[in-house]
């Protein structure tokens, strides 16, 4: 059995690329959020923070954060669930964490005689896991706004409760679009029927074939990562939200639990979407353009392209879903729920009819 | 309102279009000044301690006692400012004058910094053009109170500014502020 080892070893690392991907980007949002933000201000953003007279654009800053969030004094209020109010951050961060895991970031890599599929978890029902790990995130939110015996706390989890159920009842259904498309709960085979081009030109990307279910999709999404425009849970400007008490790396595991849920966003928008990590015309065996050209390159190549192109993808996404929330105001809570219910929801359900009848219409798969 | 307000994904794209532009001239402008071209500025920023905007020649800076030729103070104590001050922080001792024609000189000259509100009024009242506010100081906090007082010695070794407003002699470092 030495091909066991081999076995762990390569699930390992899956595992690995995923979890240091997902934290490294959760990390570096921080500093991308300071410096976009600025950048999009004429500003300059954070740039003191050096070792050694060493500056790096402001890259120090999410260190010097960390290490005064571990210094910080940890404050319990004195009412509070002490067992509710510590593993609250913990499950937010936790299952924000997981949610990456059926993504694909490649296409199935062939090594020596293996079949490696570039994914974390292969899962056939990998959409459906995402959704429920991004749900039971919310959890942790609301528990934190329970265990804090604070009114505004509580007033945070349950607005953060009612905007979770709005938002992941709007993405489910306009999520069914997309399967009924590609035909398949599985993430990596809805990638890679996204690979096929319609007419012979144009990639069948997800953006082309369910235009309207992106828009829902993602206006959902960042409604599910409790962000400006949506983040009537925290409401800064009103209730301080569930995380009033929090002090310290607590607090901090709470903002990191919104960014590494941004990332599960915009990676799932890209998988979905923006063809995952398919390139346009990329083949197996290299480039097969529309106009009879080819270019022929290594399977290892091929991979790495695609690996590079689906970072890329999530980066671009990232970039984005920035440029949103330091574009929009915040909505009411009202506005935000009117938006879900009367908005996205019946949106979302039009949509898949129309997607139905087209599909028995063109009988198209 | 119209129906393409109530939607309102147009006004989110064209909000979206107006911060998008600004960040990539920005940031075209950021990495052109990287690549050399000091005159692209992608901030408008400016970064306080190392860079500083020319002051009008009109701010009421940290005070100074204007010297006579040979170095002694202009003050004659008359004591005009320690009455219009309406914070009542300088405080004069007057002494003779070894001069006879000079009938008074200051002893002490003390300001209290904490205490002043930087009005410009004894540098108006002043009959000899003893105090100006021109050294171009804006920065002497202290820790503590007395280190805020600034007295006679302390105030006549300070120069005018420059023409573009930059202090003209080092900014008084109290003692209990260890650089």
């Amino acid at each position: 059995m030495t091909a066991t080892l081999a076995d762990v070893g390569i699930a390992l690392g899956r595992v690995a690329f995923v979890m240091l991907f997902v934290l490294n980007l959760g990390g570096l949002m921080t500093w991308v959020e300071r410096k976009q933000s600025a950048i999009m201000q004429d500003r300059i953003g954070a740039n003191r923070a050096s070792i050694f007279g060493f500056r790096i654009m402001g890259l120090l800053h999410p260190l010097a954060d960390a290490i005064k969030m571990l210094t910080k004094e940890e404050f319990y209020p004195a009412r509070a669930d002490r067992v509710l109010f510590s593993l609250a951050p913990f499950v937010s961060v936790f299952f924000a964490l997981v949610a990456f895991a059926s993504i694909p970031f490649g296409d199935t890599l062939r090594v020596a005689g293996r079949e490696v599929p570039l994914q974390a978890l292969t899962f056939n029902v990998g959409i459906l896991y995402v959704f429920a790990m991004l749900s039971l995130g919310v959890y942790g939110v609301m528990m934190a706004g329970w265990s804090s015996a604070n009114n505004y706390a509580l007033l945070g989890g349950q607005r953060a409760a009612a905007l979770m159920i709005t938002a992941e009842v709007a993405i489910g259904a306009s999520i069914v679009g997309v399967v009924m498309v590609y035909g398949s709960l599985n993430m990596m085979d809805i990638v890679r029927a996204q690979g096929a081009l319609l007419g012979g030109w144009l990639p069948k990307w997800g953006i082309v074939t369910q235009p309207l279910a992106f828009v829902l999709f993602l206006t959902a999404g960042i409604a599910a990562t409790k962000r400006i425009p949506f983040d009537m849970p925290e409401g800064e400007s009103e209730i301080i939200g569930y995380f009033v008490e929090y002090s310290g790396m607590k607090f901090g595991l709470f903002v990191m639990a919104d960014f590494l849920e941004t990332v599960v966003i915009s990676g799932m928008t890209v998988s979905l979407f923006l063809g995952g990590w398919q390139i346009p015309y990329l083949e197996p065996a290299g480039f097969v353009f529309p106009w009879d050209a080819t270019v022929a390159l290594p399977g290892l190549a091929v991979s790495l392209l695609q690996v590079g192109a689906f970072v890329l993808k999530v980066v671009v996404m990232i970039w984005f879903l920035m440029l949103i929330r330091w574009t929009l105001p915040r909505f009411r809570y009202d506005q935000a729920m009117r938006l879900g219910w009367l908005g996205l929801f019946p949106l979302s359900i039009a949509n898949i009819v129309l997607t139905g009848a087209a599909l028995l219409l063109w009988g198209a798969r | 309102m119209k129906l393409v307000q109530r939607v309102y994904l147009r006004e989110v794209f064209s909000g979206l279009g107006l911060t998008a532009r600004h960040f990539f001239r920005n940031m075209g402008r950021h990495v052109a000044h990287a690549l050399g071209r000091k005159d692209a500025r992608g901030a408008v920023t400016v970064q306080y301690p190392e860079e500083r905007r020319p002051y009008s020649p009109r701010l009421r800076s940290l005070h100074r006692l204007v010297r006579r030729e040979d170095g002694s103070p202009r003050c004659v104590a008359c004591m005009m400012c320690e009455t219009v001050c309406p914070a009542r922080c300088i405080y004069i001792v007057a002494a003779e004058h070894p001069n006879p024609e000079i009938e008074k000189v200051c002893r002490e000259f003390t300001i209290d910094l904490g205490k002043c509100v930087f009005c410009g009024y004894c540098v108006e009242a002043c009959p000899e053009d003893a105090i100006r506010m021109d050294t171009g100081i804006l920065e002497f906090s202290s820790y503590s109170r007395e280190g805020m007082i600034y007295t006679k010695e302390m105030l006549l070794a300070l120069e005018p500014a420059g023409p573009d407003g930059r202090p003209g002699s080092p900014v008084p470092i109290p003692p209990d502020r260890t650089p």
